[in-house]
């Protein structure tokens, strides 16, 4: 109702908003508008065009959006995310939330904990575990499937960061659909249960049209994180000869190994669209819910059996 | 003494809660702004606390114009409707707030604190939190830090909207003694026109920012001003009938009755009349409303009966023992002496005799 | 309503076969989180850590490695360094931020707060490193602590306000007018009242943000070069990757000391607070 309860002012609220507004505008959004400028440029990290950097227009451009390697890049990005995030992540988290959703107790308690703490971890010591978990002499894998020799990395590297950020990633998803299915009236599915439904039929004529939102937000939210996503570097840092070079892994090698900030930035803004893309449907998503909250539906009846 | 004078608050968007109001409170006066929800009574109240800042107009308190003292200097203390007792504090350091805004040292407002809560018999849980107590301890601990900033003026946000109806009779007869006691003139906003009533010593009835009528309860409840106060006062609606003057009867519902003086010939009125002074005869009569019965509601000690009567509804208090069967025959007769007759929307004086 | 119908012998049977399905998916899913933390669990303790997963022979030797290494202990120090004052820059401007923009009703906020919160999920570290890299060079916070703080509170604070702000929101306003009509200041009431009432909520971002940087590697790569200012994540990195036979007692003790601190704080705010979810909160 009141504009302003503790009787701020703006003055005052400006010079509270202002310091974390200068922070943001520094070192958040003045680096994206940078981004579009310096891939514009010939801008090397070293030698000649270091101190002089040339404006080259477009080229970076055509120049990445030419390269077999950029383009090998793009398509083991979108394996990755389809793999890890959308099949691995959400498949793995609505499993674990649907199996544990009338559980209480040890067991959830013991599975929910474990599928955090994968999530929690920092990223080297994860990326460290899948190291001594895949290694070809005496890793544990091989030691438990019998299969010595059998260089997991260096072998199916995409297969290996794609089962690593499931594993990694798989909590959010779980926390997210947990919480979801808490949403759906117990009722709805005993009504359903009545009437003769299956497990796969409850899923599709009573779960699902309730927790649409959640799936889509879920969904948006781990593709962006893991179209994002540089722990897989820490594993396999793009090898072996750039089986498993993720665009992430890309831009690092062709910026500060290879020094041409020009061109990584090129691709940066490339990453930077389509996040972009994938943020903007996110924003709708959500505002949309918010304007009109999902009526209650009443679950379709399929006759009184 | 609070004195508003062309009061007008217009919230950014144009709605106008408060709007071009006059109003005097007297020094010790118990004041109640009555209303429906909307109605601009708590933007009101904030604007005399100084939350809200007026478009135009005055505030004066005890002589001096604070239209633009912030609230803190106003020297007034206000109960809210959720009580914004500070969850994070206990009773003592709620009730000690306002002293230690003032600076006051530590020992000294505990001392005022306890003594303060001892008033109010709220001795026993100086330690607890908020979260702790009931909603009548949490009100009258809000009470108690009103209190001990010993303000000019107290206000109310509806104190008693938050207990539970036993609750809020007691706590009702209390507050009503407590102002008597400390004689601090007090502006309450309620829209239970119950709690309006057996409150206080004047009442303003608001709608849409305006004010309707400013009077003693009696007053309000006997003689109410307009067709909305009548409706809005009292326990069960007023039967608002309308009806036309023919020469010196009124023609109401299928009933004819006496026409007040000063009435001309074909003029449109509103007839007025309480259920509780409207009797039923179970026998046709000229000056009363024929219809049927159609709903009884058991109220305890009386029943209230609806009569249906074409496409209008009257509503008759019947003593128990009294009640017809439904769906007979049955003539509402309203008790002249009280009934009210509205012309253009304002009561028409002198009332019926 | 009628209690439900007897199960028939198949329906039985068809319960009994779903259950052991539900058991083998639990086992399979337990196997598959438990698996690659078992190390983590067993090597720091044993003498002889091998890379394969075995009983320990217990020792707490490894842990001394710690001391040998050169940078081991002091990247700790750098993590604890870059992680707090990150935290501790996130809390005090978000919060500031977020309780202007909670009650003071600025033209624009909503659209200026979403714009915020799209930049900061869409300037990733990946899509940023190239400005961010250069930013850093060109004001000096290559291999500076300031550097790591200043420029990943820049990315965190937008969803620290963002969430800051539904806090803010969900606690009435009468208790600051309450405050205001009995005199109180702005700043006296955003230190008597605010602050304590969202102390929840400010904890939740402390430990988001110390979690975040504390596990946070690719800034902190591309910032620091040097191994005296790196952090535990780069530091850890460097370990396992430089040449010749990694030391793997030092690896060991190292990751679970380094895992140690982010663990315990998840624990403390679920039990103290309720783990709290916020969708999107990880970057």
């Amino acid at each position: 109702m009141s504009g302003d309860a503790a009787g701020l002012g703006r003055g005052r609220a400006a010079a509270f908003v202002l310091p974390a507004l200068v922070l943001i505008g520094v070192f958040l959004v003045f680096p994206a508008l940078w981004t579009i400028y310096l891939g514009l440029t010939d801008y090397r990290l070293t030698g000649l065009a270091a101190a002089d950097p040339q404006v080259v227009g477009l080229d970076n451009y055509t120049t990445a959006i030419g390269d077999e390697r950029f383009q090998g890049s793009l398509w083991l990005t979108v394996q990755f995310v389809i793999g890890s995030a959308i099949i691995g992540q959400a498949g793995l988290g609505f499993a674990i939330a649907w199996t544990m959703r009338d559980r209480r107790g040890p067991v959830r308690r013991v599975v929910e904990g474990l599928v955090l703490l994968s999530w929690i971890l920092p990223g080297s010591v994860v990326a460290f575990l899948w190291i001594a978990l895949l290694d070809r002499d005496g890793g544990t894998l091989n030691t438990l499937l019998g299969t010595p020799e059998n260089a997991w990395l260096l072998d199916n590297p995409m297969l290996s960061i794609i089962v690593f950020n499931t594993w990694r990633g798989t909590a959010f998803s779980m926390m997210l659909y947990a919480a979801a299915l808490e949403n759906v009236p117990p009722s709805h599915l005993e009504t359903a249960r009545l009437a003769g439904a299956s497990t796969f039929q409850q899923l599709r004529d009573v779960v699902l049209p309730r927790i649409k939102g959640h799936v889509l937000t879920n969904l948006l939210l781990i593709s962006l994180w893991t179209f994002n996503d540089f722990t897989p570097f820490l594993l396999t840092a793009g090898g072996p000869e750039g089986r498993s070079e993720i665009l992430p892994v890309y831009v690092y090698n062709v910026a500060i190994g290879d020094g041409q900030l020009g061109v990584g930035a090129a691709v940066s803004f490339l990453i930077l669209a389509i996040n972009l893309v994938f943020a903007l449907a996110y924003l709708r998503l959500i505002r949309g819910r918010n304007r009109a909250e999902a009526p209650l539906q009443a679950p379709s009846g399929r006759g009184g059996g | 003494m609070i004195s508003l004078h062309g009061l007008t608050k217009v919230y950014p968007g144009g709605v106008c809660a408060v709007d071009e109001l006059d109003l005097e409170i007297a020094d010790g006066e118990f004041f109640a702004l009555l209303g429906p929800s909307g109605c601009g009574k708590t933007t009101l109240l904030r604007t005399i606390a100084g939350l809200e800042t007026p478009t135009s107009g005055t505030v004066g308190i005890g002589g001096a114009d604070v239209t633009t003292t912030p609230p803190g200097r106003r020297d007034v203390a206000m109960v809210f409707q959720d009580y914004a007792l500070f969850p994070h504090m206990d009773v003592t350091d709620n009730i000690a707030y306002p002293l230690r805004v003032k600076k006051t040292p530590k020992t000294e407002r505990h001392a005022k604190a306890a003594a303060t809560a001892a008033r109010l018999s709220l001795s026993d849980m100086l330690t607890r939190r908020p979260g702790q107590l009931s909603g009548g301890q949490q009100q009258r601990v809000a009470l108690a830090r009103a209190i001990a900033c010993h303000p000019k003026v107290f206000l109310f946000d509806e104190p008693l909207s938050n207990l539970d109806a036993r609750l809020r009779l007691e706590a009702r007869t209390f507050l009503k003694r407590l102002q008597r006691e400390l004689a601090v003139t007090t502006v309450f906003v309620t829209h239970d026109q119950g709690e309006a009533l057996a409150l206080a010593d004047r009442i303003a009835v608001m709608s849409g920012g305006r004010l309707m009528q400013v009077g003693t309860p009696t007053e309000i409840f006997q003689r109410p001003a307009t067709p909305f106060v009548a409706s809005f006062i009292g326990a069960t609606p007023m039967n608002l009938l309308p009806g036309d003057v023919r020469g010196d009867v009124l023609h109401v519902a299928g009933a004819a009755l006496p026409a007040p003086p000063g009435l001309t010939d074909g003029d449109h009125i509103t007839y007025g009349v309480r259920p509780e002074y409207t009797d039923l005869s179970a026998s046709p009569r000229d000056d009363a409303f024929p219809g049927t019965v159609a709903v009884m509601e058991n109220l305890g000690t009386a029943n209230l009966v609806t009569i249906e009567a074409g496409d209008t509804l009257i509503q008759a208090v019947v003593p128990e023992g009294d009640e017809p069967a439904l769906g007979t025959a049955a003539w509402a007769v309203p008790r002249q002496a009280r009934a009210l007759v509205y012309t253009g929307d304002r009561l028409h004086a002198p009332i019926p005799a | 309503m009628n209690g439900p119908m007897a199960p028939t012998g198949r329906r039985y049977v068809g319960h009994l076969l779903s259950r052991l399905a539900l058991t083998a998916l639990l086992a399979v899913v337990l196997a598959f989180f438990a698996l690659p933390m078992l190390w983590l669990a067993t090597a720091p303790f044993d003498a002889t850590p091998g890379i394969h997963v075995s009983l320990p022979e217990f020792t707490l030797a490894n842990f001394g490695a710690i001391l040998d290494n050169p940078y081991a202990l002091g990247s700790l120090a750098n993590s604890v360094i870059q992680a707090g004052g990150a935290a501790a820059l996130v809390v005090v401007l978000s919060a500031l931020a977020a309780y202007a923009l909670s009650r003071v009703r600025v033209p624009g906020r909503d659209a200026l707060l979403y714009l915020l919160l799209l930049m900061s999920s869409i300037v990733t570290g990946t899509a940023a490193m190239v400005p961010i890299f250069e930013l850093a060079n060109r004001l000096n916070l290559i291999d500076t602590h300031l550097g790591v703080i200043l420029v990943t509170s820049g990315g965190l604070l937008p969803a620290a306000i963002f969430i800051l702000k539904d806090f803010m929101d969900g606690t009435p306003t009468s208790y600051e007018e309450s405050a205001r009509v009995f005199g109180a200041g702005p700043l006296q009431i955003l230190w008597h009242i605010v602050v304590p009432l969202v102390r929840p909520g400010l904890a939740t971002i402390a430990v988001w943000a110390v979690a975040g940087v504390w596990g946070g590697f690719l800034l902190q790569f591309i910032l620091i070069r040097d191994p005296e200012r790196a952090p535990g994540s780069v530091i850890l990195y460097t370990l396992y990757t430089e040449g010749g036979q990694p030391n793997l007692s030092l690896i060991a003790a190292f990751s679970l000391l380094y895992s140690l601190p982010v663990v315990v704080m998840y624990l403390f705010v679920s039990t103290k607070y309720g783990f709290r979810f916020h969708g999107g909160i990880k970057r």
